[in-house]
């Protein structure tokens, strides 16, 4: 191995490693503020590129109708003055879908609202319904909800790849392209961004109370239902920008979602499921162990990747208390 | 009157649907190996339009009962079963290797023949006690490997590398490209593998162009083939490229765009049917098929895969028609199928659309080399022509 390799490996493993923490970060918050391990978030950010680049080609996708129809139960779910929330959601999405037929930079705005729209739906129809339930229901719920997800991609997106047209071409040097620059600008963003918000404001500093201590925040007024809608909608909207940002980079494909949110998972569990910035680490250790495993035995990539693990979870189980919630 | 025409009616419908002759079809119409399944579940919905139209076979009408596998082998044995048990004459599928497999044993069991649409060798090579009832259409990785190596033979290739999936497609490919590329005296210098959900093929990118070889074969299908192809051109690769039929779908050319420009891969002759020359012999009932296809399901819509489907037929129905001379399925069943079985391996010189099948005891692929295999070239973002091997 020469340097020119190892700065091509350490590259890749920053572009996917950011990803991945990007992705666990997500599956953090909304695991510590609801209980919920979001494992259809891979679907949610492949339904944001394959949305993407169906309304470019003048047509509407299936997950439009999928959208609609959550939000429909999920109004019906509301009572009086709740309704308005979903109803005006899917009359604004209805509208932005249709104007975007005719103009594509409408096009991205739309895919994002569609996916923030549908997982906050999920969490409205399918999780908390179940409210103070086990985290092995919710994770079953969860499971449940990435099979029927990516069934749904391959009835409304077809088997086959899809690649949108990336925002910016062209390479910046030798191995990063200026569209892998702007995954890591974003990946920069978002993590500042979600530190203010937790810091700053007030919605934020609601939503760390939730995750901390969910009976003081109800004794406080803050309500566990909104701040789990809030935790939903946050991920959603991470799991969108980034699967819009890296179809161009990959592909995207029904099929395609499901390893990165196992990955972000395992780094999530690296970092034990409560601490962003070690899940952060962790995600880019998980790029960084995965990059050269793909280089020295390509054969075993995944089995090293998910090996990584049994030491994580082995240390966890040292230091856990064994209590849960 | 009322009270004798139903049992009337009931009675001509028994003995209309003893007639019946139903022929089982499993297929992948969802999960991975969907871009191959659909076609071919198509094929059959148009061969069942078309049966219905004509009156069946020799006077029987023919009933397809398709059951999709999801890709999924438990599946495919499963559906398998049922179909056994529902009295099918034959069974056609699956369309991926692994589920293929998995069947034989239940067909070889229940003594039905079965026609798999899958690519492996494994399926019908040896021709032992269990793969005696099974017979298939795809060209083997053994006949495509043998075709990408004399091309590159003839394009003064040295050194090879190859990637393919990590799966039983990828590692059949490697098994067969690289003891036929050692055969000719071609020097493999890296052998690598990626899963169709990898985000990053970059490491083993780095690793073939590292070793310089003259030529890279990537042994996938449909459009993950184009992404370790894309990042190899990324990377500066500056060789020849390989594809295997695998990827002969339009999708492929979708995604790949300018990236898979240029790309060479042997494939079935149906795929560039109508450059091929006018002396081909499955030049004219290929062109049949795309017509009958695209008449169906609209212009450019065909692919190899349907076709391996048709061909299925193709061989089935003169099988059907002598094997009716000399059992009767409404009354023994057993013997119908073991006849039909006989008269599928008896099968001579049948021009088909990937080629011309004649099986024998020891061969149940029945395809020469010659007019199953061409080369293939990627160019203006369609495929073209660059050599036969007749």
């Amino acid at each position: 191995m020469d340097a020119t390799i190892l700065g091509f490996l350490l590259l890749d493993a920053l572009q996917n490693g950011v990803i991945y923490g990007l992705l666990a970060v997500a599956m953090v918050l909304v695991f510590a503020v609801t209980r919920v391990i979001l494992v259809p978030i891979g679907e949610l950010m492949m339904f944001a590129p394959l949305s993407l680049v169906w309304l470019q080609g003048g047509k509407l996708p299936g997950t439009l109708g999928l959208a609609l129809a959550l939000g429909a139960l999920w109004a019906l779910l509301e009572r009086g003055r709740g309704r308005g929330l979903p109803l005006l959601g899917g009359v604004g999405l209805l509208l932005l879908f249709l104007l975007a037929r005719g103009s594509p930079a409408l096009a991205y705005p739309a895919a994002i609202f569609l996916v923030v729209y549908l997982g906050v739906a999920s969490y409205r129809v399918f999780f908390q319904p179940l409210r103070e339930a086990t985290v092995l229901a919710y994770l079953i719920m969860a499971v449940g909800l990435h099979v029927a997800y990516q069934g749904l991609g391959l009835v409304f997106f077809g088997p086959e790849q899809y690649r949108p047209e990336p925002l910016l071409s062209g390479e910046v040097l030798a191995g990063l392209s200026w569209q892998g620059v702007l995954v890591l600008l974003f990946a920069l963003l978002a993590v500042g961004g979600l530190y203010l918000f937790f810091r700053l404001s007030l919605f934020g500093k609601a939503l760390l109370a939730a995750a901390e201590n969910r009976l003081g925040a109800r004794l406080c007024g803050i309500r566990p239902e909104e701040a789990g809608m809030v935790a939903f909608a946050i991920a959603s909207l991470l799991a969108a920008l980034a699967g819009l940002l890296l179809a161009p980079l990959i592909n995207a494909a029904y099929f395609m979602g499901f390893m990165l949110g196992l990955k972000g998972f395992v780094a999530a569990i690296l970092g034990g499921l409560l601490s962003y910035p070690v899940a952060f680490l962790g995600a880019l250790l998980v790029g960084l162990f995965e990059s050269f495993t793909s280089f020295y035995a390509s054969a075993y990539k995944e089995a090293l990747v998910f090996l990584l693990l049994v030491p994580a979870l082995f240390f966890q189980s040292l230091r856990a208390r064994a209590v849960e919630e | 009157m009322r009270r004798w025409l139903v049992p009337l009616l009931a009675l001509a419908l028994s003995a209309w649907a003893q007639g019946t002759l139903k022929v089982g079809v499993v297929v992948s119409a969802t999960g991975p190996a969907a871009s191959l399944g659909i076609p071919e579940r198509n094929t059959f919905l148009m061969l069942q339009e078309l049966l219905d139209r004509q009156g069946g076979v020799a006077g029987r009408k023919v009933e397809f009962v398709i059951l999709d596998d999801a890709s999924d082998t438990t599946q495919a044995v499963r559906n398998t079963r049922r179909l056994v048990e529902e009295g099918v004459v034959a069974v056609v599928g699956t369309t991926t290797t692994p589920a293929s497999l998995g069947m034989i044993p239940v067909v070889a069991e229940a003594k039905v023949p079965m026609i798999s649409l899958a690519a492996s060798k494994d399926i019908i090579h040896p021709v032992d006690a269990q793969r005696f009832w099974v017979f298939k259409t795809p060209q083997t990785e053994e006949l495509m490997a043998r075709a990408i190596v004399a091309d590159m033979v003839a394009r003064g290739v040295k050194t090879v590398g190859y990637i393919g999936f990590n799966d039983a497609y990828g590692e059949g490919w490697a098994r067969f490209f690289e003891a036929e590329a050692k055969a000719k005296g071609l020097q493999v210098v890296a052998s690598e593998r990626y899963n169709r959900t990898d985000t990053s093929v970059t490491g083993q990118a780095l690793r073939i162009i590292a070793r310089r070889p003259d030529a890279v074969l990537i042994g996938a299908s449909g459009t993950p083939a184009v992404f370790p192809q894309r990042t190899l051109k990324e990377r500066g690769y500056p060789g020849l490229i390989y594809q295997t039929h695998g990827v002969a779908n339009p999708d492929f050319l979708r995604v790949g765009g300018k990236d898979v420009e240029g790309t060479l891969l042997p494939a079935g002759p149906i795929l560039v049917a109508e450059q091929l020359p006018s002396a081909f012999p499955s030049k004219r009932v290929a062109l049949d098929y795309i017509q009958r296809y695209e008449a169906r399901y609209g212009i450019g819509s065909y692919s190899t895969f349907g076709a391996h489907a048709w061909d299925a037929w193709l061989i089935l129905k003169p099988a059907l028609e002598r094997a009716l001379k000399k059992a009767d399925p409404g009354r023994d069943l057993a013997a119908f199928r073991a006849a039909l079985r006989d008269e599928l391996e008896a099968t001579k010189g049948l021009v088909a659309t990937h080629g011309v099948f004649t099986f024998s005891k020891e061969d149940h692929l029945g395809l020469r080399f010659e007019d199953a295999a061409v080369m293939v070239q990627v160019e203006g973002g369609r495929w073209k022509l660059v050599r036969t091997f007749r």
